[in-house]
């Protein structure tokens, strides 16, 4: 039954939007990690959506979304003047990362938005199912 | 008796079963507000109904006219044609979902759905009432 398709593709968009949002907790976290497991500084992160259809390879049936991949911002890192940090180069700057708080911050409010879209459409087909399950009562 | 309660229903459930489809189409359209180049795509209902109630529903399935052809599978239920939306405002990641609207005809449909289920509901209550002795 088509109705309880809606549930599949409204419950794979709330897991790429919550996917989304983890990034974003991540990247607003590490906004001043001049350091992190591999060496370097932290580089912002971004993922990527993409859709896939339900069932067959076709759009026939709708389309969920699902993250494809989680990659590393390429723009370049921010530099800043200070001697005194033990990550300092040999002129003195810092390499901290390139996370923009602004684009984070639009990230999330996106996030939260889509979200909550994907939670109506959820409780509209949920309303509608429990509509056709109380016909001829 | 039963063929003529099927065809009181008939015309209701080929509507619903179109409106539950269609659902699922608006629903992938908001799952994919924020998927790069995704095109948004919804149903004409209005024509796709008729054509189901001149009893063109069902799966297109290619013809076999030699033995080795493939039976091919389509996998759209009603064979109804998928419409790609025209985007009003173009979005830089060739994404064509216009969340404003595709919530509105999801409202919409939804209501459309209900008041179906409605009327079907209130045949039902007339046949039973038909049915039962006073």
């Amino acid at each position: 039954m088509s109705l309880f398709n809606v549930f599949n593709i409204a419950s794979s968009a709330l897991t790429a939007q919550s996917q989304r949002l983890n990034v974003v907790a991540s990247n607003m976290a590490n906004a001043d990690s001049a350091t992190s497991v591999n060496g370097g500084p932290y580089r912002a992160k971004q993922v990527v959506f993409q859709a896939i259809p339900m069932g067959t390879a076709s759009v026939t049936q709708g389309a969920g979304v699902v993250v494809r991949e989680v990659v590393d911002d390429p723009s370049p890192l921010r530099k800043v003047y200070d001697p005194k940090h033990p990550a300092a180069d040999k002129d003195g700057y810092v390499s901290y990362p390139n996370v923009n708080v602004v684009d984070e911050m639009v990230n999330m409010i996106s996030a939260s938005r889509s979200y909550q879209n994907n939670v109506d459409v959820m409780s509209t087909a949920k309303s509608m199912i429990t509509k056709l399950l109380a016909l001829g009562q | 008796m039963v063929s003529k309660l099927d065809n009181l229903f008939d015309s209701h459930s080929e509507a619903l079963k179109l409106r539950s489809y269609r659902q699922q189409l608006l629903a992938s359209n908001i799952a994919n507000a924020d998927t790069p180049n995704y095109k948004a795509v919804d149903i004409d209902f209005g024509s796709e109904l008729k054509r189901m109630m001149a009893g063109a529903g069902g799966a297109v399935q290619p013809a076999t006219t030699n033995p080795r052809h493939l039976a091919g599978t389509n996998a759209n239920p009603f064979g109804a044609q998928i419409l790609y939306r025209t985007d009003v405002q173009g979005n830089i990641d060739g994404n064509t979902v216009n969340m404003d609207m595709e919530r509105a005809q999801f409202a919409e449909n939804a209501l459309r759905y209900e008041a179906g289920l409605h009327v079907l509901n209130t045949e039902i209550k007339h046949i039973l009432a038909a049915i039962r002795t006073q």
